[in-house]
């Protein structure tokens, strides 16, 4: 099939590639960028296991073609920590609060968190399971997740109060 | 801190060991994007495969064109029954000890089952080449009632076991059916029901779903036509069976079979079995000599392997007008789909459902379990929990409160009224079990003082009222469930997998420096195994948990296991572990009273230590030890610092819990809302209280789906109604309960550390608790039994038969 050319920032990294019109940009990442962190779990858009952050948005990305993120900034869980190794608070805070547990839906789940937290610094625990009800989890049950970015919030809001001080 | 300034509370808490809320090792690659999943394997010149599947439930194929398909630029071969029949390949054995088609032969028996499997360049390609292969078909009877399946006049389903009169259980009388299972005395309780005072029937179904693992299953196989031998990659959660399996069938012999169960996102029971893809991606790869890969999609993984439960299960009580139990009969009609491909140890071919006398002392019971074909998708697996032993939970846990409602009793006195009492223990049970250990009344009179059950009885009286006057809408339920789960399969005079015993073990080697790393048979799927067996292995030699490396699922290195099923790995692969750190230990002595220059006796081991008794200050630390394992060792020892155990267990262990869930429910919706759920569960030793306490989390959230929306369905014509995510309930965070999670600790006499598992008890314990809450808001008024799944719609059913919809 005939292959079109993309051009995006991936993880802030300008990347230039040749796709079929028709793949998922799932496949795309995964299988032409080797950013196998997001995952499949539904190809149907209902389990966010696939979930990447594209110009400011989550978005699924296994209902994402890769042509649509021509020109776009696309985030994965490979860029949540810094470039110097130190993690997210999200990641720090889903691993001291027990948040994962077969960690299949975790790169999703905190791609999401991550978004979630841009819109609402301070969510409540309510607005926490709303904001993430796009992702599924079989093994959590939800409780430790919602601690989690709860932590993430936390951590994040003291280090900018310090920061404006 | 120099070691020597440390207390031994300190050194203690440097250990990590049994007890500690040890931070998960395996939490740093899954945050990072890290984790090594089957489809994120890529190996050179992989090929996909995926399958044509039958849209019929029942149809006799006339035939195959893959003309069309093969043409397509990209794909490779496209294989159907015809290919894998001289190969003796188009059926597979089954764990119940029956076969199951690999790619259908003359006929499908279910929708969505396996015709032909297509291999192309990328998975792209596979799909379109799917479309374009031809299958004629024509349409046959389809039986999806598992109660008509015995009718004289049903369908021939099998034909393939023409003839066969003697199954795997004993005589088929019908060509329907598979077994007939039973167990207990009949003629005592026949008798037992001629005589009583008061009993209960009732026809109480579980009806069949799905564990549904966010990740799928998949495999990669990969031959290596040159050497002969060949690599599997696979979501499987027994990889050592996988290995066995696969040397039998494919007759490559078993030490050239490579399998590797990576990262696996999830199991549940779902990735117990061996599948159709993943013969037919071993197959492909033999013929094309590249490597295979094949996922399933979620519609497949809904439709096509291994759903779990339909049970249905008529249950009797008998009873003193005072409330005693005194029989238990109960009847089951299995529905197995259109292979038995149930996944229970050999000799027990409706697992353990003779765990169904509950936590109760009932002095004769008698059950007998049929088990029959239908035009359905084969499984039939433990979805978290021990074989069958969640619809045995689920029926005497119903049953019992249905008892109560017709005495006019309060569920819980009634049960606390018929516990094994804690002095009862070892118990044997009328249907054959010995339960090891277990305090019941104490569990449960901590759960009513942590719900303050009497005045939740007392509003629950107060909002009947107000509901009679009109001034609310609302119905409140309390559900209250008391379970014994029977896991740590299993001895292996009784349980085994294909005849091999299903014992576990565990092997470890301590390296100069005293870091180490030790392998086991099981394998996680989000368990963190690899957390906690080092906390069982730092507690027994004195090593830091941090220093103790644990590797699971390449058959090549880890010992012979039977996988992680069942809660099997903490009462046996970790048995295993605290044996294997017994018998370093042991070596660990000799080497120190060596070093010591003192006889074994005259030392005593201190967290991390050996110490001369009286002489404190002479001491050899484990670091210290492990260095002079290799090359200070005293005349006659081995060299080295290794240990391998392979634990047979001597008896089943039986964690036990008590739940109370309150529910409010609104009458002009059936919208069922989940006001509180408390968990009480006690598993024996508590290795890692974090990790229990999430597993727990993880089991009740399980439960919750299972009894307020799950079902996969059928409708008349075959067709599965539920194979996808929009149809079939998986909770999201806006609908899961808050869980309140609560324990008592009674240890396993007969394990090594006292533990018996945890995993699935909120599965077992969780299901009865929904639906007896559900139950319950309606129990003064005129219904017995509400069948699960308690979703709104069916609830509203209830309350519009009821009069209640405003
Ligand atoms: S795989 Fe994209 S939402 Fe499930
Ligand atoms: S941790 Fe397994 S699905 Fe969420």
């Amino acid at each position: 099939m005939a292959k079109t050319q993309i051009t995006l920032a991936l993880n802030g990294r300008q990347v230039e590639a040749l796709v079929e019109p028709r793949t998922l940009l799932i496949h795309f990442l995964r299988e032409q960028m080797l950013l196998t962190g997001a995952h499949i779990g539904c190809e149907t858009s209902h389990c966010g296991a696939c979930t990447v952050d594209m110009d400011g948005k989550s978005v699924k990305s296994c209902t994402v073609f890769a042509v649509q993120a021509e020109g776009a900034q696309i985030a994965t869980v490979e860029g949540l920590a810094a470039p110097d190794g130190t993690l997210h608070a999200l990641q720090e805070g889903f691993a001291e609060m027990h948040g994962l547990q077969c960690g299949f839906c975790t790169p999703g789940m905190l791609m999401r968190a991550q978004r979630l937290l841009q819109e609402n610094p301070d969510p409540s625990e309510a607005e926490i399971r709303m904001g993430i009800s796009g992702n599924l989890c079989r093994c959590t049950g939800y409780q430790n997740i919602v601690k989690a970015i709860r932590y993430a919030a936390d951590k994040m809001n003291a280090a900018q109060k310090e920061a404006a001080e | 801190m120099s070691d020597a300034a440390m207390t031994v509370e300190e050194r203690e808490a440097n250990l990590k060991g049994i007890g500690c809320s040890r931070k998960r090792t395996e939490d740093a690659r899954f945050i990072q994007g890290k984790g090594n999943y089957v489809d994120d394997l890529k190996l050179p010149g992989m090929l996909f495969g995926d399958f044509v599947r039958s849209p019929y439930g029942h149809a006799r194929i006339k035939s195959i064109d893959a003309s069309a398909a093969l043409a397509l630029p990209g794909v490779k071969a496209v294989l159907t029954a015809a290919d894998l029949k001289p190969l003796n390949l188009h059926y597979m054995p089954t764990l119940a000890g029956d076969v199951q088609a690999v790619l259908a032969e003359d006929k499908v028996l279910f929708q969505n089952q396996e015709v032909a499997f297509v291999i192309a360049e990328d998975r792209y390609i596979a799909a379109d080449a799917a479309e374009l292969v031809e299958v004629d078909y024509e349409a046959l009877p389809v039986l999806v009632d598992p109660f008509r399946s015995m009718d004289p006049d049903a369908p021939v389903l099998r034909e393939d076991l023409a003839g066969k009169t003697e199954g795997a259980h004993g005589a088929r009388r019908h060509h329907n059916h598979i077994f007939t299972w039973d167990v207990g005395d009949k003629e005592a309780t026949d008798q037992a029901f001629a005589q009583a005072e008061v009993t209960i029937k009732e026809l109480i179904t579980y009806p069949r779903v799905h564990p549904a693992p966010m990740e799928t299953c998949a495999c990669v196989a990969s031959m290596d036509k040159i050497r002969g031998e060949l690599t599997v990659y696979g979501t499987f959660q027994a990889p050592h069976v996988v290995r066995t399996v696969a040397s039998l069938l494919s007759t490559i012999p078993e030490h050239k079979i490579h399998v590797i169960a990576p990262d696996i996102g999830g199991g549940f029971g779902n990735k117990v079995g061996v599948y159709p893809g993943y013969v037919c991606s071993i197959v492909a790869s033999i013929v094309l000599g590249v490597p295979v890969k094949w996922v399933e999609d979620r519609m497949e993984n809904l439709s096509a392997t291994a759903f779990a439960r339909d049970y249905h299960m008529t249950a009797e009580l008998a009873a003193t007008r005072d409330g005693r139990i005194t029989a238990i009969r109960a009847h089951v009609l299995a529905d197995h789909g259109a292979f038995d491909a149930c996944a229970d140890p050999s000799k027990w071919p409706a697992g353990f459902f003779n765990i169904c006398t509950g936590s109760y002392d009932v002095p004769t019971a008698y059950v007998a379990v049929d088990g029959v074909y239908t035009n359905k998708a084969p499984g039939g697996v433990a979805y978290r929990c021990s074989f069958r032993v969640t619809e045995a939970a689920y029926m005497i846990e119903r049953a019992v409160d249905i008892l109560a409602k017709k005495l006019a009793m309060d569920p819980v006195e009634l049960r606390l009224k018929n516990f094994i009492q804690p002095h009862q223990f070892p118990y044997q049970s009328a249907l054959g079990w010995e339960y090891d250990s277990g305090d019941y009344p104490t569990a449960m009179k901590k759960a009513m003082e942590a719900t303050s059950y009497a005045a939740l009885r007392a509003e629950q009286q107060e909002r009947r009222a107000a509901f009679a006057r009109g001034e609310t809408r609302e119905l409140m339920g309390i559900g209250v469930a008391f379970f014994t789960e029977i896991v740590g399969a299993g001895p292996t005079r009784n349980c085994d997998i294909l005849g091999v015993g299903m014992f576990d073990s565990c092997e470890i080697r301590i390296h100069p420096t005293g870091a180490a790393i030790a392998r086991l048979g099981t394998k996680s799927q989000g368990q963190a195994h690899e957390t906690t067996y080092a906390q069982i292995l730092a507690t027994e030699i004195g090593i830091p948990a941090d220093d103790i490396m644990i590797e699971e699922g390449n058959t090549d290195t880890a010992p012979y296991g039977l996988g992680t099923y069942g809660s099997r790995s903490t009462p046996v692969a970790g048995a295993a572990a605290a044996r294997v750190g017994r018998k370093i230990r042991d070596k660990a002595r000799k080497i120190a009273a060596h070093l010591l220059e003192v006889g074994e006796d005259d030392l005593e081991f201190e967290v991390d230590r050996f110490k001369v008794k009286g002489l404190p200050e002479r001491q050899k630390n484990m670091k210290e030890i492990a260095w002079a394992a290799y090359n200070n060792v005293p005349e006659g020892l081995e060299l080295g610092l290794e240990a391998v155990d392979y634990y047979d267990p001597p008896n089943m262990t039986y964690p036990f819990g008590a739940y109370i869930c309150v529910v409010d429910i609104d009458a002009d919706t059936g919208v069922t809302k989940v006001r509180r759920f408390y968990a009480l569960d006690d598993c024996g030793t508590r290795i890692n209280p974090m990790v229990i306490e999430g597993q727990v989390h993880g089991g009740l959230t399980e439960a919750f789906a299972i009894a307020m929306g799950q079902e996969i369905r059928y409708d008349e014509g075959g067709n599965v109604m539920g194979a996808s995510f929009m149809d079939y309930f998986v909770p999201t965070a806006v609908e899961t309960p808050v869980w309140e999670t609560d324990h008592t600790v009674t240890p396993s006499p007969h394990h090594p550390i006292g533990a018996k598992g945890v995993g699935e008890s909120p599965n077992v314990g969780g299901v009865p608790a929904f639906s007896n809450a559900v139950n319950d808001a309606f129990a003064h008024l005129d219904i017995t039994h509400i069948q699960m799944p308690h979703d709104h719609w069916r609830t509203w059913k209830v309350c519009e038969k009821l009069g209640l919809v405003g």
